[in-house]
Order: C-alpha cells, then structure tokens, then sequence
C-alpha cells in the first residue's frame, strides 16, 4: 500500500478530503470528484467530529467491491491517523524494477527477484528445487538443447519478447476456449433470423396482421475462464512468464478471474487489468507477500471453493490450474477439493511446467491424487507446449 | 433525523442494522443516491427494503431481476391491443389525431422503473438480484438511476415527480459493471455478529426464553464456521428458531433426535445435511449449553 504523507500545510475540510481521495486512488479505489462532493455533502447531514461516523461514510461512498470494502478501514487508518503500513518493500521493489529492465510487464519481475533476494528463509532453495525435479528427470530437458525460443524451456527463456510472446499466446488461447455458441435459438430482439412460428402466432391477435416480427438468434454462451498460478518457492523460475500468460488470459474481457497462490490464496484480476503497471506491480508485489515459499495447493483450491468458486465456477467454466503439484499438505485434501470442484461442473486443465520434462511422470503425491479429477493434464514449459494447447482446449 | 435514529426507527420495525448498513441507507436517503447491497444469500439484503417502505409509509416497488429482462418489462410498453382497436375504431373518421391519441399517456403501460419515479409520494424501489439481469439492463438502469428520467421516443423524456430511494441488492453471480457501481453507495452485508443476530431473534420471535435464544443463536454462528456449501442465513435461523420453540424444546441438548430432524431448517443441500451427522449437532450443541 502507498502511504501518503498527512500534508500539514493544507487547511480546510475540503483540501485534506480531496487528499484523502488522491490516496484512496494510488490505492486503486476509483474515487473521484463524484465521490469527494458526496463526501462533503455527507459530512453535512452526520457527525463530522466521529471519527467513527466518518469512517462509515466514506465507506459507503467510496467503495464499490467486495474487496474495496474490507480494505478501507485500513486505507482510511493510515491517512487520517498516519497508522498505515510503511512501504514495505516498495521502494526496494521499485528500484529492482528499474535496475532490470528486461520486460515491457512489469508485475512479475519485483516478486522473482524478491523471491531470490530475500525469501530463502522461507524458501528451501532454487537450486534444491531444481535439483528435486532433477531427481525425478535424470537432468534433461527435452528442448533445451535447440536453440529455437519456441522450444526453449521457460527457465532459460526470459526475454522480453518471449514473455511477451506468453502474453499472446495466452489471449489466443483464451479466445479458443471461450468462443462458444449455443446450439438452440431464442428469441431476440436484435436476431439474425426471424421467428416465423412465433410471428404468426401472435400476429392472430392484432386479425392476421403481422404486427411485430419476433426475431431470434443463436446467443453467445461464452466460457468463463479462472486461472490459479502456483508461484511457490519450486515455480519460482516460472512465475515471471506464466503471470504474463495470466495477463494475456484475462485482459481481453471481464469475466476472466485470476488467483496467485502459495501458502495462501489472493486474486489478482484486477491488479493484472490496472493499466497504471507501476500500481499494478505495487499491488501484486503486497498481495503475493510469501511469493516464492512454501505450497499449499489442497488448503488453497479449498480456500478457492469456499469462496470464490460459488460466484465464479459453473458448468460453463475452465478452471486452468498452473502448478508442478508439489504440495505440502496431504494429497487427499488436495483430491477433495477438486472433487468438489468438480462437482462444479466446469472442466479442470492443469498445466504443469515439469511434465514437459523428459521421463517425467506425475508421481508427486498431489499430483497423482489430482489426476483422476482433471479434464485435460500438460505440459506447459515452452511456448511451443502452450501453443499446442490451442486445438485440444477448443474440444473441450 | 440521523442515523442513529434511522436505526432506531429499523430496530423498531424488527429489523436490527449495523452501523455501516444504517449509515449507508441514511446517506443514501439524504443525497437521494441509490444503494447497492452485495452479500451472501439470507442476511436481509431484500428485507432493508421492506422495512424502510413501512417506516416512510411509503409504496414499496419491487423488480425481480431475472436473465432475459429487457426495457420492455421494466420500463415501460405500448399498449398494443388497445391502439390496434383504437385505430380499427377511428378508421373512417380523423386520421389526423390518431397517432397523437394512440401515443398517448393512456396507452402506455407502465411497468415497475417508470412506474416508480411517476409516484406522488417517493416510492421505494427495489431492484432485486440485480446480478441476474444482463449486462445489457444496466445500462437501461444507468439513466434512470443517475438521472431519474425516462425517454420514450413517442412522449419525449419523461422526468421523475419524486425520486424514488433505489435499493440494489445482488448476490455476485456474476460482477457488475463498475459504472453501475460508482453511481450507487455500497454496502457488503455480512452475516450478523453474535449480539447483532440474537437483537434479531429477540425482534422477531418475541418472548423466546433468553437461554434458549443464546445458545439457538451460538450454535448457528459457529455452525457458519463448519464446512458447508450453503450457510444458514438469518431468515434458516429465524426458521430453525420457531421450529425449535414450537417443538417445545427447551434446551438444545434435550432431545438429540428431534434437534437433528430439526437441522433441515438450517441445511439446504444433502450434501449439508450429510456433512453435518449427529456427532457434529451434539459437538456444536456441547459448546453452546453450558
């Protein structure tokens, strides 16, 4: 979160709320001058010396989500009582940004570079982890040895371009899933076809006369796409390409949702659509706190379906889960979760960056409990294995 | 008035707000801004309404959201039947008035949005689920929330005799468009804290023996703790209440057999119900009766 200093020199109800407004919008609440002049208004008519009523005013004028909603307490605390959290890791983050400018997206570079910096102590190790999937794969990365980005494992791939290319793809993708149209007609005012049966149905009322011309048309129903991305300590090389993909996936409409998780669960959609990209890293660098740690995918696809999944997973959905399913926690609460996921009715794909690996086989203990519950498993370690996505996706 | 005394006012109609709720609905009322309500199912998001139409005496106006709703239900609509007998009518005699006549106010059909804002008296009105109307319906919505009017291309703009307090509720079915949400005042209603929901029970169910309603009340806040695919809201506890009490059960742990047949009032799926067995009832109920 943006701390913004209490300016001293400002007098007047009007000038420090105007203040207050500019803060609650560098932390991405929409407030605007709309909400400042309902907020003068307001402190008219209520008791302007409470604190308390004040605060439940500029609650309900202010904030317009769910999550808006349950942050503003703390955004109102450190502004009108300097009590906000220092910029944790901001400026550090910022800098790092700056100082490896090796991407036009920015969220993902503070975190992996965080990650490296200061998160071994909860952390195992990024070498360990490879090492551990260099066990199970004796070592060998099917394409690594070509020298064709398309076939470049995602490990050594970090270009710009490349990551942008994630971006792409992954909004090619997401148009193959979600291009669905349904196979029965209704009715519509604006259809293509017209509805003769219907029209002459209703046209006996007005003496034969064919009044109004009922039309109808095939209507979109599109599928709803949630993408969960693992960015625990063993994804850690990963994180930066795939939380591009994210962005691809979701930026192209808004019914898309996107979660990070590690050894808890945060949704990030609207930090990936902020079109200010230096917030928006700000907030993903806040939200993802623990990125590069521990895993736990069973606890958080639990988390997931308490609550989010109601609202956002039905028969018409693609749950994408980018994991390489080390999990700390028992595997069965990880199968459970996605049986009752499942039970959603949407199709599960997981992708995962080690099965691209050579002789890799799902044996982890989650993976080999998720795998009875999933719709499509597959590699996801080079562009090119997203790529061939796109064809078995559209079947789904 | 303030909103202290709004929530008074509520509280003496049966209906116990919050301090954020009560001070959302009287900002709303006083800047004559509509008010979004979001939250999980059975918190009494569509109840605020009722009770502020029975404290200002007012008519209460409700639309039921549904997939499919467009202007023509909402708004308003020609009276067809009516105009083709009118021109049938006429159809020797002028022709000149007719489209004046035909298009007038008495063939038009008003229906819940136009309705509410052509009131003498403010009307509440209450636009229900929002989130299951389409997307296209918020538009509509747009207009006559920010301005209170209606355009009819046949009249002209049609502008509010009084303005109707707006209360919006949704579930979160599916996100609404953040131009909806800028123009109202939002609320997210939470499921009630433990004092909160036993002043509920206390207005509703009056004279129910105190012990009985702490722990009827305990047992369902830390029944919303277990693992359930759907919570028991307030209206469930409210049920679970009246069953309790009408099954003359005095104490929860008395008969664990009637209380289990009773937990159909507060679990509506059979998953629920099979994750909740006797066991669980008698734990949560060990906890409760002291």
């Amino acid at each position: 979160m943006r701390t913004t200093a209490f300016p001293t020199t400002v007098s007047g109800v009007s000038e420090r709320l105007s203040g207050f407004m500019a803060h609650l919008r560098a932390n991405g609440l929409p407030a605007g001058v709309a909400e400042t002049e309902a907020t003068l208004k307001a402190l008219k008519t209520i008791n302007a010396g409470s604190p308390q009523d004040v605060r439940l005013a500029c609650k309900t004028i202010c904030s317009i989500h769910h999550d808006s909603y349950h942050r503003f307490d703390e955004l109102f605390d450190s502004y009108w009582f300097n009590r906000g959290r220092e910029k944790s890791g901001f400026d550090d983050s910022h800098e790092r940004t700056r100082k490896n400018n090796r991407s036009n997206f920015a969220p993902g570079v503070d975190e992996s570079q965080k990650a490296k910096g200061n998160g071994s102590a909860e952390q195992p190790d990024d070498t360990s982890d490879d090492g551990e999937a260099l066990h199970n794969g004796e070592g060998k990365l099917i394409a690594s040895r070509t020298t064709n980005i398309e076939k470049t494992d995602f490990r050594e791939l970090m270009t710009p371009e490349s990551i942008q290319q994630a971006e792409q793809l992954a909004a090619k993708l997401a148009n193959a899933i979600r291009d669905r149209r349904s196979r029965r007609f209704r009715a519509d005012k604006r259809g293509a076809r017209i509805d003769l049966r219907k029209t002459i149905r209703r046209s006996i009322s007005h003496g034969g006369v064919p009044l109004r011309l009922h039309r109808k048309r095939k209507p979109d129903r599109p599928v709803r796409i949630t993408a969960l991305l693992d960015v625990s300590g063993s994804m850690t090389v990963y994180a930066r390409i795939f939380l591009s993909f994210l962005k691809g996936l979701i930026s192209h409409d808004t019914h898309t949702d996107a979660y990070l998780f590690h050894t808890s669960l945060v949704r990030i959609s609207d930090a990936l659509r902020d079109h200010d990209t230096l917030r928006a890293a700000n907030r993903l660098s806040l939200m993802a706190q623990g990125f590069g740690g521990g895993t736990k995918i069973g606890a958080n696809l639990k988390r997931f379906n308490e609550q989010y999944a109601a609202h956002t997973v039905n028969g018409r959905s693609v749950v994408i889960i980018l994991s390489d399913g080390y999990d700390t926690d028992d595997p069965q609460q990880l199968a459970d979760a996605l049986q009752r996921l499942k039970k959603r009715n949407g199709k599960i794909i997981w992708l995962n960056p080690l099965s691209g690996w050579k002789d890799y086989a799902p044996v982890a203990g989650g993976m080999a409990a998720a795998l009875p519950w999933l719709d499509h498993f597959a590699a996801a370690n080079t562009l090119d294995s997203l790529a061939a996505l796109e064809p078995q996706l559209k079947k789904l | 008035m303030s909103w202290k005394s709004l929530q008074t006012d509520l509280a003496a109609q049966g209906y116990i707000a919050n301090d954020a709720l009560a001070m959302a609905v009287y900002l709303a009322s006083q800047q004559q801004r509509p008010l979004l309500l979001e939250g999980a199912a059975g918190v009494g998001k569509t109840e605020i309404a009722k009770q502020l139409s029975a404290i200002h005496n007012n008519r209460l106006i409700r639309l039921q959201c549904y997939e499919g709703l467009d202007a023509s239900t909402t708004i308003y609509e020609w009276n067809y039947q009516k105009q083709l007998l009118s021109v049938q009518a006429a159809r020797d005699g002028e022709t000149e008035q007719l489209d004046a006549r035909i298009f007038s106010d008495r063939f038009l059909l008003k229906r819940p949005l136009l309705e509410a804002i052509t009131q003498a008296q403010p009307p509440v009105l209450l636009i229900d689920e929002i989130d299951r109307a389409d997307e296209e319906f918020e538009a509509y919505l747009l207009e006559i929330l920010s301005e209170y009017q209606v355009s009819i291309p046949e009249l002209g703009t049609i502008t509010a005799t009084s303005k109707p307090m707006v209360v919006l509720t949704s579930n979160g079915s599916r996100d609404l468009s953040d131009a909806l949400r800028r123009r109202c005042f939002y609320t997210y209603v939470d499921y009630p804290d433990l004092q909160t929901e036993l002043a509920i029970l206390n207005a509703r169910l009056p004279g129910i023996d105190a012990a009985l309603a702490g722990q009827i009340v305990g047992f369902v806040q830390s029944l919303r703790k277990e693992d359930l695919e759907k919570k028991p809201g307030v209206a469930e506890m409210l049920d679970w209440a009246a069953a309790v009490t009408g099954l003359g059960i005095a104490k929860l742990s008395d008969n664990p057999i009637e209380l289990q047949a009773t937990m159909v009032c507060l679990l509506k799926t059979q998953a629920d119900q099979y994750a909740i067995p006797g066991e669980i009832t008698q734990r949560l109920v060990g906890k409760v009766v002291a």
